[in-house]
C-alpha cells in the first residue's frame, strides 16, 4: 500500500512567517528591529523634546573656553587659562599615567602573590591566601579611601625642618611626606643625546647578540654565556660616553626651601594613593590568575623537562613558563583593562584623571552633560576595544596549533 | 627445608615492637621543618613573616584592646585614652543605625528593613539549598512584592496588583504555550498590561495595611547597597541570558543589537554609567515622568551587570558539547524547548561559579553610589558622619567597619559557590 502526500506547494503563505523555520527567524528580526527602532526614537525625540524645552542645544563649543581650574599634577603645560579641551588631554594622559604604574605594580605584586600561594612555606602561602581574600572581597572604592587615610600619616614637609628633625630623606634622596613623594629628577644637559642614544644601541646590541647565542646554540650545541656579556655589553659603552662628553647628565634633587620642598620629580599624594590602591587590589586578582596558570600545567611536564636532564631554572623558563602563560596572559590582561576602568574612581582622592576633570569640573562648570559624559565614554571605549583587539592578537598568536 | 634454623646462628621469630621515629621525623619538629624552615631561602621568608606579623599584633593589639565603645564623641575618646594607642569604636555604635540604614529612614520604622532582611534570607534559602521543600519556593515568588512593601512602605494594595498582573501573565502563559513560546510571551505580557490597567483604576480605593510612606532619597546606609544588589543582580539575570542567547543567535539583527549592546557596556567603567543615571537619563524620559535617583541607578546598575553576566553564560554555553544542541534538535524540539530543557540547565550550570563571580564584583560596585553623592555605606561614612564635629577624623574605625561588613558578605558569598560548586559536580571523580 502506498501513500502519497501531495509534494508542498511552492507558493508563499502568510503563516509560513510564523511557522516555517525558514521565514520565520525574518520575522523575528524584523519585529526586534521595529522595536529597537521605536525605542531609541522614543529617546531620541523625548531628549531633543527636553533640550528645546530646556534652551540647549548639542554643541562642542565650551571645549575651546578657557577651563579656569587648576590642575596639581600635570604632565603637560597647563594653566586655569587653558581650554577645557587641553584640561581634557591632561586627565586622559593623568588616566594613563596611573594605569601604566598600576598595571606594572600590579603585575609585579600578584606574581610574587601568585607564587607565594602555592610556595610550600606554609607562613607564606597562608599569608598570600589572607592578602587575596582580603583585597578580593572589600570594594575597591573602600580600599582607595583607607590607602589615602595611610598615605596622610606619613610626616608633613615641616617634620624635615631644623637642626634636629623629625623625619629624614630617604638615602637623601626622597621624601615621603603627606603631601606626596619627591624624589630626584634628571637634568638633561648638552651633550646628554649622545649618552641616550649609546644606551639604545647597546639595547640593541644585547638583543642581536642574545639571538647570535641561541642561534649557534641550535646550529651547533655550543652554549655561549649570556648574563653577564649581556649587562657587559649594555652599561660599559654608556657609562664610557657619559664620563667621554664630560658627564651632561645630573640630578636635581628635592631640597626643601620654606615650608615645602622645591626641585626634583614630585608625585602628588592623590596620585600615590591611587596608584598603590589600584596595584595592591589588581595584584590580587593577578595573583589568583597566575596560580590558575601554574596549577593548570601538568605536573608531567616538569617530571618530563628533568627526565631530559634540563635544570631547574631551564625547566621553568623552557617548559613550564611557555604554556603557563598562554592560560595567565588574557585574563591578566583583562584584569589590566579592569585597573583602567577603576581608575576613574580617582575622583574619590582627587586625583585629577579624565573623570576628574572632563567629567567632573569641566561637566559641573559648563552643564554640557550629554557632551562631556559622551566623550568620557568614547574615551573609555576606545581603550577598552584597543586593548581587547592587543588580547584577541595575542590569543590567536599562541593558540594551540591543532591539525 | 625445616631445618634451615638449625644451620643458622641466629634467626628472630617474634617482631620487634615499633621504635619511636626520630625526633626530627615527627610532630611539630617536623611539620615546622618540613614548612617552615626546608631551606634556608624558605627560614629567611618565615623569620621576615614572623617579624611582620609581630610587629601587626604588636600596633594592633593594644589598638583593639584600649577601644572605647561609648562616648559621644572623637573628643571625649582621646580624653579618657591620654595619648595611649586604643581605637574610638564609639562611632559605631552611636552611629550605628545611621550605617545601616541611611540618615534619613524613620527612626520608629527600622524594623522594616530588618524583617526585610531576615525574610530575604528565607527567600533565598530554596534557591540556595536545593534539599529544602520546594513549596518554600511559593514565598520566594512573593518576597520582592512584600520586600517592597516593607521597606518603601505605603498600602499593601501596589504590590497584590503587581502580583496579581504577574499572576494573570503565568496563567495566560500556560494557556496560550501551547500555541509557541513567542505566542504565550506575548499574552503573558498583554494579561499582565489589561490586569494592571484595570486593577490600578481602583487601587485609590482600597488601603489595606497601610504603612509609613518612604521616599526613595530616604534610604540610605548598608540597606541602600543590599537593596541594589539585590535588585539588580535578580533583575540582570534574565535580561543577562537572553542578551547571551541573541548573541549566539543566527539572526544577524539579534545578534548584532546584543554585541553591541554587550561590548558597548563593558567597555566603559560603571561610574560613567552611574553619571549617566545622575545627570542625562532625565533627558530621555518625558518630563512628567519623575524618575527618582535611585530608580534611575538601578536601571543603569542593571544594564550593567547584564552584559557581564551575558558574557559569562555565553561562556557556559561555548562549553557545551556539540552534540547536546544536536541531540535536542535530533528529538525534535525546537528552539526554545531544546534551551528550556537540554542546553541551559546544563549551561547554567556550569556558569554559576562565574555568576556568582559578577554578583560580588558587582555587590561591592554598589559603593560607587557614593560617588554620585547617594549615602549608601560608604557615602555615610564621607558625608555625614565624618563630616560631623565629633566624628571628624574617626578614619580607621569607620573604613575598618566597612571593609569587614563587605568582606563577611562577599567571602560568604564565593565560599557557598564554591560548595555548590562541589555539590553540582555529577562526574565521578
Amino acid at each position: 500500500m502506498t501513500a502519497y502526500s501531495d509534494p508542498p506547494k511552492s507558493s508563499f503563505q502568510l503563516s509560513q512567517l510564523i511557522h516555517d523555520t525558514r521565514y520565520r527567524s525574518y520575522t523575528f528580526q524584523a519585529i526586534a528591529l521595529v522595536l529597537l527602532l521605536l525605542g531609541v526614537g522614543y529617546l531620541l525625540s523625548n531628549l531633543l523634546g527636553n533640550l528645546a524645552a530646556a534652551g540647549l542645544n548639542i554643541s562642542y563649543d565650551f571645549l575651546g573656553k578657557p577651563a579656569g581650574y587648576d590642575i596639581n599634577q600635570t604632565l603637560i603645560d597647563y594653566t586655569n587659562q587653558s581650554s577645557h579641551w587641553r584640561a581634557s588631554i591632561v586627565g586622559v594622559l593623568n588616566t594613563l599615567l596611573v594605569a601604566f604604574l598600576g598595571c606594572i605594580t600590579a603585575t609585579v605584586l600578584g606574581v610574587f602573590a601568585g607564587v607565594g600561594r602555592l610556595s610550600k612555606n606554609w607562613l607564606i602561602a597562608k599569608l598570600m591566601s589572607v592578602y587575596v581574600e582580603a583585597f578580593r572581597n572589600v570594594p575597591v572604592l573602600i580600599w582607595i579611601l583607607i590607602i589615602s587615610t595611610i598615605v596622610t600619616i606619613l610626616p608633613s614637609p615641616r617634620a624635615f625642618k631644623g637642626e634636629t628633625p623629625d623625619a629624614e630623606m630617604f638615602l637623601g634622596l626622597f621624601a615621603f611626606t603627606n603631601r606626596g613623594i619627591y624624589a630626584p629628577k634628571p637634568v638633561w644637559l648638552e651633550g646628554s643625546g649622545i649618552v641616550v642614544a649609546t644606551f639604545i644601541i647597546s639595547v640593541i646590541a644585547v638583543f642581536f647578540y642574545r639571538r647570535y647565542a641561541t642561534k649557534l646554540l641550535y646550529a651547533t650545541g655550543k652554549m655561549l654565556p649570556t648574563g653577564w656579556p649581556s649587562l657587559a655589553i649594555l652599561l660599559v659603552p654608556s657609562i664610557l660616553m657619559y664620563f667621554v662628553m664630560g658627564r651632561p647628565i645630573g640630578v636635581d634633587i628635592p631640597e626643601l626651601g620654606g615650608f615645602n620642598f622645591q626641585g626634583g620629580m614630585q608625585l602628588q599624594r592623590p596620585l600615590i594613593a591611587l596608584w598603590l590602591a589600584l596595584s595592591i587590589y589588581t595584584g590580587a586578582f593577578i595573583a589568583e590568575n597566575v596560580r590558575a596558570g601554574i596549577q593548570a600545567i601538568n605536573r608531567g611536564q616538569t617530571e618530563a623537562a628533568a627526565s631530559l636532564g634540563l635544570r631547574s631554572g631551564r625547566i621553568m623558563s623552557l617548559v613550564i613558563l611557555p604554556q603557563a602563560l598562554r592560560v595567565i596572559i588574557p585574563p591578566v590582561i583583562s584584569q589590566y583593562l579592569n585597573l583602567t576602568k577603576n581608575s576613574s574612581l580617582a575622583i574619590a582622592v582627587g586625583y585629577m584623571d579624565v573623570t576628574g576633570t572632563l567629567g567632573g569640573i569641566t561637566l559641573n562648570q559648563t552643564g554640557r552633560a550629554i557632551e562631556c559624559i559622551l566623550m568620557l565614554m568614547m574615551f573609555y571605549l576606545i581603550i577598552s576595544l584597543s586593548i581587547s583587539a592587543i588580547m584577541n592578537a595575542y590569543n590567536n598568536r599562541v593558540k594551540l596549533k591543532e591539525r | 627445608m625445616s631445618d634451615t634454623h638449625s644451620q643458622l646462628a641466629f634467626v628472630r621469630t617474634e617482631m620487634l615492637a615499633q621504635k619511636e621515629p626520630p625526633v626530627a621525623e615527627k610532630g611539630v619538629v617536623k611539620w615546622v621543618r618540613s614548612n617552615l624552615f626546608s631551606s634556608w631561602s624558605n627560614s629567611i621568608l618565615t623569620v621576615v613573616a614572623l617579624y611582620l606579623i609581630v610587629q601587626l599584633i604588636m600596633n594592633a593589639g593594644p589598638w583593639f584592646a584600649n577601644g572605647i565603645w561609648s562616648t559621644n564623641s572623637l573628643a571625649e575618646c582621646r580624653e579618657i585614652l591620654q595619648g595611649a594607642s586604643g581605637g574610638c569604636f564609639s562611632v559605631l555604635s552611636e552611629r550605628w543605625n545611621q550605617l545601616l540604614f541611611g540618615i534619613a529612614y524613620p527612626d520608629t520604622q527600622y524594623w522594616r528593613p530588618t524583617l526585610a532582611f531576615v525574610l530575604m534570607l528565607v527567600a533565598a534559602s530554596p534557591v540556595l539549598f536545593s534539599k529544602l521543600p520546594r513549596g518554600m519556593l511559593i514565598f520566594t515568588g512573593l518576597y520582592p512584592f512584600l520586600a517592597y512593601w516593607l521597606i518603601w512602605g505605603g498600602t499593601m494594595m501596589t504590590s497584590i496588583i503587581a502580583l496579581l498582573g504577574f499572576v494573570a501573565a503565568y496563567l495566560a502563559f500556560r494557556k496560550a504555550e501551547r500555541a509557541g513560546f513567542s505566542i504565550g510571551l506575548g499574552a503573558g505580557i498583554i494579561a499582565a498590561v489589561v490586569v494592571w490597567k484595570v486593577l490600578g483604576m481602583f487601587a485609590g480605593e482600597l488601603s489595606i495595611l497601610p504603612l509609613e510612606e518612604v521616599p526613595s532619597r530616604n534610604m540610605g546606609g548598608f540597606m541602600l547597597n543590599m537593596m541594589l544588589g539585590t535588585i539588580c543582580i535578580s533583575l540582570s539575570l534574565p535580561i543577562g541570558i537572553a542578551l547571551a542567547l541573541g548573541r549566539q543567535s543566527h539572526m544577524p539583527i539579534i545578534k548584532g543589537i546584543s554585541v553591541v549592546f554587550i561590548e558597548f557596556i563593558r567597555g566603559v567603567p560603571l561610574i560613567t554609567l552611574l553619571f549617566v543615571a545622575n545627570v542625562v537619563l532625565g533627558y530621555f524620559f518625558p518630563p512628567e515622568t519623575n524618575m527618582d535617583l535611585i530608580l534611575r541607578v538601578i536601571i543603569m546598575i542593571t544594564m550593567f551587570a547584564s552584559a557581564y553576566i551575558a558574557e559569562v553564560i555565553r561562556g557556559g554555553l561555548a562549553a557545551l558539547p556539540k552534540g547536546q544542541y544536536e541531540a535536542a534538535d535530533s528529538l525534535g524540539l525546537d528552539y526554545t524547548q531544546a534551551m528550556r530543557f537540554i542546553i541551559l540547565p546544563q549551561a547554567l550550570k556550569i556558569s554559576i561559579p562565574g555568576i556568582v563571580n559578577v554578583a560580588v564584583g558587582l555587590f561591592k560596585d554598589t559603593t560607587l553610589v557614593s560617588v554620585i553623592s547617594m549615602f549608601d555605606l560608604v557615602g555615610m561614612i564621607r558625608g555625614p558622619i565624618l563630616a560631623s564635629t565629633e566624628w571628624n577624623g574617626v578614619y580607621w574605625e569607620l573604613y575598618g567597619f566597612a571593609a569587614l561588613l563587605f568582606f563577611i558578605t562577599c567571602y560568604g558569598i564565593s565560599q557557598y559557590s564554591q560548595w555548590l560548586e562541589r555539590q553540582l559536580r555529577t562526574d565521578h571523580r
